[in-house]
C-alpha cells in the first residue's frame, strides 16, 4: 500500500495476507482510493464481508467499523445493520463463493429489496482459501480441486442475475482496468439502493497453476486478454466474444 | 394492572416490546408465525423495524447485525428453522452478540407434526452449534410466564452478551390466558464503555461492554478466534483458551444469578416432580391431586434450561427418594438429571404430539408412592 492511504488503514495492521500475484490488494487500494477521493468518513462507514480470502480485504485492514460473519452471510448481517442505523454506509466486500454460491439466496433477496447496500464480489472463479475447488463462476472446462477433468457446468453470469433480480448499479471490472474500477466504486458509493459491482480478480496461487497460467504474469495478461469493454464488444461477432468476459456498467445507477 | 387476553405468542411480542426490541427479522414457520405478525404491526406503531427475510439463516444474521448497530433484536421459529439457525448461534457466541431466539417447539423430528406440541428442542438449544459455548435457555409455562420470559430473556442476554433462547412450545404459544402488562419491570440497558476493549476484561469470567457501529469505535467483530480488540488470532493456543474459557465462565460461572425455578411442596416430599414448560401445569394439577390424598409428595419447575440447574438437582435428589420427569421428549431433561441426582430417576416421556394430561402422570406417579 501506498503511505498516502494509510490513514484508512486500521493501527498495527502491516500487511496483507494474500499470495504473490492476487488481485484482491489492488481492489483494496481501489476501495480505499474511492473512499479518499470522495472525502467519505470512515466512523460512518461499516465493512460486513463474509469467509474467504476477499473478507480479509476490510477486516482488520480498514480502520472502521467492520463485521466478519459466517460463510455466505455478509449480506443479510449488513441488511440488519444497515436498516436499523441507516446513517451508516455500507460495503459489503466478499469472494464470489461466498457472496454467489453459499450466499446466493441472500445476493437475489438483498437486489429484490434494492436495499442500500454496496456489494464489491472479488471474483477469482474459484475457491482460494480452502484450496482450489471448483464454484459458481468458475469457467466451463476448467481445472480445479474438484473438477480435474475439467468444470462440466456453466458458471453464473452475477451480473446478469442480479440485474434481473432489481438491483439499481451493477457493474463488472477486472482489477487490470484500475481507473475504471474505482470510477466504477466511487459511482456505487454515492447511488442509493441496491449496487453491486464484480471485480474479477486473478488467483494465480489456487487457479492458475492448474489452468497453465502458472505465474501471476501470466495471469494479469490472460485476464486483460479475456476482458473486453460493452463498447468493444459490440463490435465483436458472437464467435469472437466467445470466452470473453465483458466489463463495464450495465445499470446506469438511476432508481 | 393492565389486564389482556393474549395468546402465548401474542404475550412474547409484546414482552419483546416492552424489554425494548425495535429490531425483528424472522421467517414463517409454524406455530411461531404470529410473533412476527404481530410484531409486524405493533413496530409500526412503536418505531420498530421488522423485516420478513428470505429464510432462518438469513433472519438470525441481520439480527446480529442490527444488534451491533445498536439494537436490542429478536427472531423467533420453530424446531426446523431453529436448526437453521444454529451455525449463527454460535456465532453470537462467539462475537458476545446479545440477540433472543425465540422457538416455539413442535413435534419432530424434520417437519413432524407442525401443528402439534412437543418440547425435544431442549438439547438442540444448547448443542446445536459447533464448539464447545454457552447459551441462556429459558422456558415459560404460561402466557404471563411467556411475556415475563421475553423481557428477561433481553435483560440476560443484554446483561451477558450472550443468544438467549425462549424455549417455548405450541401449545403455550396458542393458549390464551389473561395477562397483567402493567407491571413495573426491570430493563437492562446495553453497558457501553467508549474506548475499551470489546472482547475482553480482566476478569476470567467477566462481560466486556459493548459500543455499537457507527460510534466511531472502529469495531472488529469476528467469529474467528480473536484477541480483545477483536485481532484475528487463528492459530495462538493461548488466545483460544483464553476466549472460549471466559465465554463458557460468564456463564457458568453466574449460573446462580441467571438460574431461576418455582419449588412446591418440597418440605416433606419423597417422591419430587421435576418438570418444565407446559408440562409443568399438568405436573403441578398431579402433584396437588396427589397431595389432597395425604401422598408425600412435591415439584421443582424449572425456568432456566441452560445452564442446567445442577446444584438445585443435587440438592434435592440428595433429600428425595425418587425424581419423577414427565416430558414431552425421549427424556432429554431427564438424562440432564441423572448427572446430578443421588436417588432414582424416572423418565416419563410422551411423544405423540399432544401434551401429557393430570391423569396421566397421577397414573405413573402411583407407581412410586
Amino acid at each position: 500500500m501506498a503511505r498516502d492511504m494509510e490513514q484508512y488503514l486500521r493501527p498495527g495492521v502491516t500487511r496483507t495476507p494474500f499470495c504473490p500475484g492476487c488481485g484482491h490488494g489492488i481492489l483494496m487500494g481501489l476501495i480505499l482510493r474511492a473512499i479518499d477521493e470522495l472525502g467519505l468518513n470512515m466512523d460512518e462507514m461499516l465493512f460486513v464481508s463474509g469467509i474467504g480470502c476477499a473478507a480479509w480485504i476490510p477486516s482488520p485492514h480498514f480502520n472502521a467499523d467492520t463485521l466478519h460473519t459466517l460463510h455466505g452471510r455478509a449480506i443479510p448481517a449488513a441488511t440488519g445493520a444497515k436498516l436499523f442505523n441507516p446513517k451508516l454506509r455500507v460495503m459489503v466486500i466478499s469472494g464470489d463463493g461466498d457472496l454467489a454460491d453459499i450466499g446466493g439466496n441472500h445476493l437475489i433477496h438483498a437486489a429484490r429489496r434494492n436495499i442500500d447496500l454496496t456489494v464489491i464480489c472479488a471474483s477469482n472463479m474459484v475457491y482460494g482459501m480452502t484450496g482450489g475447488q471448483v464454484c459458481c463462476t468458475t469457467s466451463t472446462g476448467a481445472f480445479t480441486q474438484t473438477t480435474t477433468q475439467g468444470n462440466p457446468y456453466r458458471p453464473f453470469d452475477l451480473c446478469r442475475l442480479v440485474i434481473a433480480a432489481g438491483a439499481t448499479y451493477v457493474a463488472r471490472y477486472s482489477v487490470t482496468q484500475p481507473f475504471a474500477l474505482k470510477a466504477s466504486i466511487k459511482k456505487a458509493l454515492q447511488t442509493n439502493g441496491f449496487c453491486f459491482i464484480e471485480v474479477l480478480s486473478p488467483c494465480p496461487t489456487q487457479f492458475g497453476r492448474r489452468n497453465r497460467l502458472d505465474t501471476p504474469v501470466e495471469m494479469i495478461k490472460a485476464l486483460m486478454d479475456k476482458c473486453v469493454t460493452r463498447k468493444k464488444a459490440e463490435s465483436l461477432s458472437p464467435t469472437e466474444l466467445k470466452d470473453k468476459i465483458i466489463t463495464g456498467e450495465f445499470t446506469d445507477g438511476v432508481d | 394492572m393492565v389486564a389482556c387476553y393474549l395468546s402465548g405468542n401474542e404475550a412474547i411480542a409484546e414482552g419483546a416490546i416492552r424489554a425494548g426490541c425495535r429490531y425483528y427479522a424472522g421467517y414463517p414457520i409454524t406455530p411461531s408465525s404470529e410473533i412476527m405478525e404481530r410484531i409486524s404491526v405493533r413496530f409500526n406503531e412503536v418505531g420498530g423495524v421488522f423485516i420478513q427475510m428470505e429464510d432462518e439463516i438469513a433472519s438470525i444474521c441481520s439480527v446480529i447485525g442490527a444488534s451491533w448497530a445498536g439494537a436490542k433484536a429478536m427472531t423467533a421459529t420453530s424446531g426446523p428453522g431453529f436448526s437453521l439457525m444454529q451455525e449463527a448461534i454460535g456465532y453470537a457466541a462467539m462475537t458476545e452478540t446479545p440477540i433472543v431466539i425465540v422457538d416455539v417447539q413442535r413435534a419432530g423430528p424434520s417437519t413432524g407434526q407442525a401443528t402439534r406440541v412437543a418440547s425435544g428442542d431442549i438439547m438442540q438449544a444448547k448443542w446445536g452449534s459447533s464448539g464447545d459455548y454457552q447459551v441462556i435457555v429459558i422456558c415459560p409455562w404460561s402466557v404471563q410466564e411467556a411475556y415475563d420470559q421475553t423481557i428477561n430473556a433481553f435483560n440476560l442476554a443484554e446483561k451477558y452478551r450472550v443468544p438467549v433462547v425462549l424455549l417455548t412450545e405450541e401449545a403455550i404459544g396458542h393458549l390464551r390466558e389473561r395477562i397483567d402488562i402493567g407491571k413495573d419491570v426491570e430493563i437492562f440497558n446495553r453497558r457501553k464503555k467508549p474506548g475499551a476493549a470489546p472482547f475482553g476484561t480482566e476478569e476470567r469470567d467477566g462481560v466486556p461492554p459493548m459500543p455499537a457501529f457507527g460510534e466511531g469505535e472502529k469495531l472488529l467483530v469476528t467469529g474467528s478466534t480473536h484477541d480483545s480488540y477483536g485481532f484475528r488470532k487463528t492459530d495462538d493456543p493461548v488466545v483460544q483458551e483464553k476466549l472460549v474459557s471466559r465465554l463458557n465462565e460468564k456463564i457458568i460461572n453466574n449460573r446462580d444469578k441467571i438460574i431461576d425455578c418455582a419449588k412446591y411442596y418440597l418440605e416433606d416430599a419423597r417422591v419430587v416432580v421435576v418438570s418444565y414448560g407446559f408440562t409443568a401445569r399438568s405436573s403441578l394439577f398431579a402433584v396437588e391431586m396427589l397431595r389432597k390424598e395425604g401422598r408425600k409428595i412435591g415439584m421443582l419447575r424449572l425456568k432456566t434450561l441452560w445452564p442446567f440447574p445442577d446444584g438445585l438437582t443435587t440438592d434435592i435428589g440428595a433429600r428425595a427418594e425418587v425424581l419423577f420427569v414427565p416430558e414431552m421428549n425421549r427424556g432429554q431433561v431427564a438424562g440432564e438429571i441423572r448427572k446430578y441426582a443421588s436417588c432414582g430417576v424416572v423418565s416419563f416421556t410422551q411423544t405423540n404430539g399432544e401434551v401429557i394430561y393430570p391423569e396421566t402422570i397421577v397414573q405413573e406417579l402411583r407407581r412410586y408412592l
